[in-house]
This record gives structure tokens, sequence and C-alpha cells, in this order.
């Protein structure tokens, strides 16, 4: 892996080299053009955000990220690696990690198991048929460190469906950040939260490690605004602005995208 | 909780003497078949209850075990040998089937399963040259480890009752591992395990291993202990009946199948000796399961007695602050 990440870099020097790089990123889904050629660098750090109507292909721009989805043409790199054809959960060994726009937590299992799972993932132990979950210590210190930063521990023996939705979402990113990643793609981490609950998501946002690099869907724009630094603006696939967030705020093309001129 | 290990003590005790206070050998019989279908049965969970995906085709993979066996006999190997090549060819089909399966979930899992099912029927019954088609392999000996001769009713049980209970330990072991964890996430969360740098396909296919590894083991204790085997045991029916007992049960749980498995064995066996009719009579008992307790038979009567229990405990709690 280390030999591979030195040939495709080498153009650049290692510290520059872009955690994400999307290459004229394309998928067709039939006759509909979800995606068109999306070209991105995200670099350790960034905070970038995607915004865009419903329909502008945000979703499906992370499922080609992550590799649900095969590629009509383009190139993602991670790392200055190609891995555009790889499976999702090798994306995820090399530190990619994501968040779903709709919950997708294990509702009868206690925080602590959801974080135990979700460390577990990427350790070869998993295959493991022959010893208890609960008996790996180091795992199990892991998650309770995690849960420890990011306020959780309170609440570690709580079944998740017994959260609210709030906890929920902001847990949903707790599972992200178990596998170290060194890139975080958030679906619409706000999604269905009061504006009470998104202030807090916020709060929690910005309290991640400065060195992920995020990059993050959003409909909610207190959120945005308050967390990215460069926002891209998606219409029917395509990137059609991308700025810090005061110049997107301000651009008339936006307006009309959201508002509508007709 | 405590009522629960109380149950499973008093339910082991009562499986450990059963020959001593069971009126006859056939009773004995009884007793040996609901040990092997309950192994069948735990097998079947695996993937019913712990991955998700229900399999139609079972009986196939039950059947390939229990042919392998009488065919290695019939070419004149010993018991052994007989038994280590049946467990490798259960194992190594029940991998064919996950890998055309495994290709899709839900209901195109169970389709294609029940074709494959319906392919190893379709084989015993036509491919005479192995199989003896519509007249199956006899067994003619049981084997006889250490001395035992397992021909004795009581012997052939206890020895079922060691492999079902070491069947047992090995399902509860592997439920509770990481294994059996990220098997429970794949089934809950497929994208999300995905997402989380899990295999999904890898751990569907190691579960589908060792569910095989448990149907093979019942496969084998059924041909000695029928000591015939014909193609009906492969039958769609079969895979059903067995469907049955984990869903009459409880599916995701260790005891579930194997009540299921004693509820459908009994019937069967003990009950229509009374009722002409007792396909109707278990079809009736899975109708009131199914509305009554559709989460299964333990589950169920596990919520019943919370419920009750709770009942009895809240009048106590409010008499004591007064």
């Amino acid at each position: 892996m280390s030999t591979d990440t030195q040939m495709n870099g080498g153009q650049t020097t290692a510290s520059e080299v872009a955690v994400l790089e999307l290459k004229g990123l394309c998928k067709s889904f039939g006759g509909l053009q979800a995606t068109r050629d999306v070209t991105l660098r995200i670099m350790a750090g960034d905070r970038k955000a995607i915004i865009g109507p419903n329909g502008a292909g945000k979703t499906t721009l992370f499922n080609l990220i992550t590799g649900i989805y095969p590629v009509t043409s383009g190139q993602v790199l991670l790392f200055g690696q190609d891995v555009t054809s790889w499976p999702s959960h090798r994306r995820t060994a090399l530190g990619m990690a994501r968040t779903f726009q709709v919950t997708s937590l294990f509702p009868r299992l206690t925080v602590l198991n959801n974080v135990l799972l979700a460390i577990k993932g990427l350790r070869p132990s998993k295959f493991v048929m022959w010893r208890f979950l609960s008996s790996y210590k180091e795992v199990y210190d892991k998650a309770h460190h995690l849960l420890e930063q990011v306020g959780f521990l309170d609440r570690k023996d709580t079944e998740v469906r017994n959260l609210s939705h709030g906890e929920q979402r902001q847990l949903e990113i707790v599972l992200g950040l178990a596998s170290d990643p060194k890139i975080l793609l958030l679906d619409e981490p706000a999604a269905g939260l009061s504006s009470g609950e998104s202030t807090e998501m916020t709060e929690f946002l910005m309290k991640l490690d400065p060195k992920l690099a995020i990059l993050l869907i959003e409909h909610d724009m207190d959120v945005v605004f308050d967390v990215a630094d460069e926002i891209s603006v998606l219409h029917f696939g395509e990137v059609l602005e991308t700025g810090a967030p005061e110049a997107i705020k301000k651009s008339k093309r936006v307006q009309e995208i959201y508002l509508g001129t007709d | 909780m405590s009522a629960r290990n109380l149950a499973i003590a008093l339910a082991f005790l009562a499986l450990v003497t059963l020959p001593f206070w069971m009126p006859g050998i056939y009773y004995i019989n009884v007793g040996s078949q609901i040990l092997f279908y309950a192994i069948f049965a735990l097998g079947l969970n695996v993937l019913v209850g712990y991955a998700g995906l229900v399999s139609l085709g079972h009986a196939g993979l039950f059947g390939v075990a229990a042919y392998a066996t009488g065919y290695m006999l019939q070419l004149g190997y010993g018991h052994t040998e007989a038994i280590l090549v049946a467990l490798v060819i259960g194992v190594a089909s029940m991998a064919l089937y996950a890998v055309l399966s495994l290709r899709s979930t839900g209901i195109g899992f169970i389709m294609i399963t029940l074709a494959l099912g319906e392919i190893l029927w379709g084989l015993a019954y036509r491919w005479i040259s192995l199989t003896g088609g519509d007249n199956g392999i006899n067994v003619p000996t049981r084997p006889a480890p250490f001395g035992y001769s397992l021909t004795v009713p009581t012997t052939f049980y206890y020895v079922t009752l060691i492999i079902f209970v070491a069947s047992v330990v090995l399902s509860a072991v592997f439920v509770n591992s990481p294994f059996g964890a990220s098997l429970m996430g794949t089934r809950d969360q497929p994208r999300r395990m995905n997402a989380l740098g899990y295999h999904v396909w890898m751990i569907r296919f190691y579960a589908c291993l060792f569910s095989g590894l448990l149907t093979a083991l019942s496969g084998i204790l059924f041909v000695y202990y029928t000591q015939f085997i014909s193609p009906q045991t492969l039958s769609l029916t079969s895979s059903a009946e067995v469907l049955l007992m984990v869903i009459s049960g409880g599916p995701g749980t260790l005891l579930g199948p194997i009540v299921g498995a004693g509820l459908v064995v009994v019937v069967k066996n003990v009950v229509s000796g009374f009722i002409e009719r007792w396909n109707f009579l278990l079809g009736a008992i899975f109708v009131a399961i199914v509305i009554l307790m559709p989460e299964g038979l333990v589950p169920g009567t596990a919520r019943l007695w919370r419920l009750a229990f709770r009942k009895r405990a809240k009048p106590v709690k409010t008499e004591t602050p007064s």
C-alpha cells in the first residue's frame, strides 16, 4: 500500500497530496446524468460543504466517492491513490468514513456496543468466532475513550433506539469517527433536527479534530455557513460555483437556484 | 433471568435423564429425533435469525450429507471416513450454495436457495447410479465409538445429546463472538457495516459455512438414525418444515429453534398416533403462534413472563412508600 502511495503521489510532494481528489467524475443512470464532470480537491483539515436543491445529485456524489455505485467515467483518488474501482470496505481501511442521511445505527444495541462494532470494522479480529466480543480490552478502552471525547459516556449503556433523534444524529458521526478516518463524509448530519438541535450539531462538528478533513452535504444553511470554509453549489449534477461562505451567500446564481427565477 | 436459567437447567436435566423416565424405546427415539432436528434448526437459524437470510433449500444440504454418508458406506469405507467425507461434502455444498445465492438477499436469496434445493432433490431422484433413485440407500450398520454400539437406542440418544450440547455451545460462542456481532450488524444495517469497513459478503459467506457444518452434522445423525435415505428427505416440504421449526421457536435466539424442533417432532411423531389429521393440528399451532407470538415461542413466552411478573411486582412497589 505504501509503495502505491509513493508511486502515484510522485507529481506532488507528500505533504501536498490531497486527502480526497475527484477528477471529472460522471455518473449516468440510464438517460439521467446524475453527476457531471465533478472535480474537487480536499486537503487535510479542510472543511468543505456541498449544497444544492433536492435532486442535485449530492447523495449520488457521496455514493460514488464511497464506492456504493460504480462511476461512469472519471477518477476518485484517496491520498493520491486511484481507488475508483475499489469496494467500499477497502476505502474505509484507507481512512475514509461516512455517515448516512437516514440514520443507520444498530437500534437494539447499546451506545457502547454500536461503537465497539464500529471500531472492530477495521480489525482482523472481526472474523474471530471463538472468543467473546466483550473480551477485547483494547477495543473496549478505545470505545470508552471515544465516547468520553464526544460526551456520550453517561449514555453508553442506553439502547440506541431510546436516544433522541438529535443524539442519534450525533452518534451517527461518532460511528464514523471510530475507524480513525482522515476524511469524514457527512450526509446531511442535521437532517430532521430542530433549530436548537442543529445548533448543538454545529457545536459538535466544530469540536472535531481540526486535522480531520470534512466533506459535508447539508440543507441547513446555518450549519453549513458555520462549519464550512468553502462551499460548492451542485445543480443538476454539476458544480456551478465554489467559494467562501460569504461569497456563496451573495451569489446571484445560487439565489436563483434556490429561490427560482420564474 | 434467573427463571430463564432455571428453565434451561431443568430442561437439560430432563434431557440427560430422559432414557430413565421415558416409558419406552419409541419415545427415546423421538428424543433423539428432536435433538438432531434441533441441530439442523440451529444451523438454519444462523442464516434466518442472525444473518437475516431465509433459506428454503436447507433440506438439500441435509440430504447431501446423508447421501454422502450412505454412499461412502456402500462403497465399503468405514464409518469414520464416511462421516468425515460427509462433513466436507456438506460444507462444500453449502459454500457452492452461498456463492450462487449470496448475489442477492431477501426474496432473491429465498428463490435461489429454493431452486438449488429442488436441483439437489431432482439429482437424488434421477441420478440413479449414485443415489439409487426412488429406492434410496440403505445404511445397514451404525458406528460403535469406543465399543459402545449405537444400535442400542439409549446409546444413540446419548451420543446425539453430546453432539447436540456441543452444537449449542458452539452456537452460543459463535453468536457472542466479534464475528457474531458483525453478522447481526450486516443483518440490521448492511450499508453501515460496509461503510465501517466490513466485507459484508465475506461475513455472510462464513456464516453460511457455519450453518452448513451444523446442517451436515444433523444430516449424518439423521441417516444413522433412520438407516435409510431417500429423495423425500430433500424435498421442499422438509426445507419448509425446518424453517417452521426456526420461525415458530423464535429466530435469532439459541433456544427458539430447539423448542421449535421439539414441537414439530412431537406433533409429527407422537400426536399423529392419536390424531389422524396431525398436519391440520400443526398448521393450527403455527397459525396460533403467528397470531399470539409473532416473534416465536421462546421470545413470546419471555415477553408474557415479564408482563405477568411486572403486574405482580408493581402493587408491591406502591405499597412500600405508604
